[in-house]
């Protein structure tokens, strides 16, 4: 009976967060005139597919997506790396300045976009880096606050013991986070690494603001050039959209049971 | 390189003070990374930011230094800073109770589920997952008044739609509705902090006869403390730098009902192109997001309790 009840609230809920994916959808797959019909069309009449390969060829993205990737794949792995590293530093040793620091640390997620942005524009042209994928990519060598802070409150649950114990094995710093902190925060490291996919590959305002030729765009800039014609191709952005939320997609169906089955509490238990 | 650890053996004084060093250091490396892309990515363009802030500082042209101009003109005499400030004091304290509430419910409610889980897991994340400009495109058509997909829905219990967009009132509704759709990244944190607790503790509550509101407030709660903690900062700074969402929904209208404070930023930056000005103003967001955090975290330590936490007597050292 309860199980009754709350599976119906959660049909009910998660129809909410999957109508306007549908409708996007939809609004891809549908003829023209179709498109501007009321009452709305739900279900079309006519399965264009076509209207995928026609958007798709409307803008190089073929080159896109070869960018997408290049700045996803390159920032994820930086990011992974710097970001544990910092985490495990700030959750595990006691030294002068530490909680400075991480206050510090903390200050840096609550930075406004606005202040950063032209003075970065300034620094990246003076390295000359304007028009390349380095901006995108080289910040996320040096971690990210948001993950530190996410991966470290993730260590801090782990008790001290299974580092005391491992010490006393003869294993030193590098040892414990190699071997003990990596594999227990595996759930917590996909998590960062899907979270950071998405920010990579959805972003829009670096690309706009560091990258100027064509030939250098992302997968969002190209998507937001069809809002800046004269007239809005709604058929061409729906379709964009939807091959946009693709690789994420898979790639949360694929992290998810990494996530949530993942070791997380029985491994450090006993 | 030596980065090993105090050895066990029972060290003399003057061991224990070189290895109190060497763990500095190694302290050190592990957070390097870090220092490093804060001293380039953030205090250089902080530091730059804050100069300008004293400036009369146009795109093109003179700059003049100003002092504390800037500031004085914008808190005292300049109505549309005041009223943008509103307008996301409003926004923050509608959308980050929302937010938090209804992440850790629909957690919740996963948590308790086993069959089809990951559907619904997915069902709940699946907006997360859309960019920005896609978002808003969605939401545009979800709310126009004539041909919208809600105002549809609202014509068959008999309600007349109003124009979601154009009308004042329901213009900031509508984008908090439009942000509280990508609740899903606060909802996996939380759910991922749930099936972190260790389920002994329930068995254990359970046989002792402790009732299930009463494991919710003292295992649930307390075990997801840090989460929450999370979660609620976050949040508070999202809410803070919105500006995406309202930009390419409304661009700040109808009547400026919907003129969030980092489009305020935004338009003193580059559509006056008045950089001393704009950096002024997002120095005072900064100002109130850290202090905001601060108060939090402040507060959190009435009710976080962290399992691993080194405490303050066994480390070494600690100036």
């Amino acid at each position: 009976m309860r199980k009754t009840l709350l599976y119906s609230a959660l049909i009910l809920l998660s129809a909410l967060f999957i109508a306007p994916f549908y409708w996007t959808f939809m609004t891809a797959i549908k003829s023209t005139a179709e498109l501007y019909q009321f009452p709305p069309v739900f279900w079309p009449s006519e399965w264009h597919w076509e209207n995928f390969a026609a958007a798709w060829n409307k803008q190089p993205f073929g080159t896109y997506l070869t960018n997408s990737l290049i700045v996803v794949v390159l920032s994820t792995i930086g990011q992974l790396i710097s970001s544990s590293l910092v985490a495990y530093g700030f959750a595990r040793f006691r030294f002068p300045g530490r909680d400075p620091l991480f206050i510090l640390l903390l200050a840096t997620m609550m930075i406004p976009w606005d202040v950063k942005m032209i003075p970065l524009y300034m620094e990246f042209n003076l390295l000359g880096w304007i028009n390349t994928l380095k901006p995108l990519i080289v910040p996320a060598y040096f971690a990210d606050a948001f993950f530190v802070f996410l991966l470290r409150q993730y260590i801090m649950t782990v008790p001290v013991e299974i580092d005391e114990a491992a010490r006393m094995d003869g294993a030193n710093a590098f040892d414990i986070y190699w071997r003990i902190h990596l594999p227990l925060m595996m759930p917590a490291l996909v998590l960062v690494g899907t979270f950071h996919f998405m920010n990579a590959w959805n972003d829009y305002l670096g690309p706009l603001i560091f990258l100027n030729d064509q030939s250098k765009y992302t997968l969002t800039l190209g998507l937001s050039m069809f809002k800046g014609l004269h007239e809005v191709d709604v058929t061409s952005i729906a379709a964009i959209t939807v091959i946009l939320c693709l690789p994420p997609l898979a790639l949360f169906f694929v992290a998810q049971r990494y996530i949530m089955d993942g070791a997380v509490g029985s491994s450090v238990k006993g | 390189m030596d980065m090993t650890y105090a050895t066990a053996a029972a060290p003399t004084v003057a061991k224990r003070k070189r290895s109190a060093f060497a763990r500095h250091i190694v302290a050190y490396l592990f957070i390097s990374p870090w220092i490093l892309g804060f001293l380039f990515f953030t205090l250089g363009p902080l530091v730059f930011s804050l100069t300008m802030s004293f400036y009369d500082w146009p795109v093109v042209g003179e700059r003049t230094f100003v002092g504390l101009d800037n500031y004085r003109s914008m808190l005292f005499e300049d109505q549309q800073f005041w009223e943008s400030l509103w307008i996301t004091v409003k926004f923050a304290a509608i959308y980050v109770p929302f937010n938090i509430v209804m992440s850790f419910l629909l957690a919740l409610m996963l948590h308790h589920i086993r069959f089809a889980s990951g559907f619904f897991r997915t069902a709940f994340y699946l907006p997360s997952v859309i960019s920005g400009v896609a978002l808003v495109t969605i939401w545009s058509w979800i709310y126009s008044r004539e041909y919208g997909l809600l105002n549809f829905m609202l014509s068959f219990v008999g309600i007349d739609g109003p124009n979601w967009l154009g009308d004042p009132n329901l213009a900031i509704i509508a984008i908090i509705i439009a942000s509280l759709w990508g609740l899903g990244g606060t909802m996996l944190i939380l759910l991922t902090g749930l099936k972190a607790i260790p389920k002994e503790l329930y068995e254990a509550a359970t046989v002792s006869g402790v009732p299930g509101w009463a494991q919710m407030v003292f295992i649930t709660l307390p075990m997801l403390g840090p989460m929450l903690l999370f979660t609620f900062i976050t949040s508070i700074i999202s809410a803070f730098q919105q500006l995406t969402i309202a930009l390419l929904l409304t661009k700040g209208g109808p009547l400026g009902s919907t003129y969030f404070f980092a489009m305020y930023i935004y338009d003193n930056a580059f559509k006056y192109f008045d950089m001393g000005y704009a950096a002024a103003g997002s120095w005072v967001m900064f100002i109130i997001v850290l202090l905001l955090s601060l108060g939090v975290m402040r507060w959190s330590a009435a009710w976080v309790y962290y399992e691993g936490e080194v405490r303050q007597n066994d480390g070494d050292g600690h100036a």
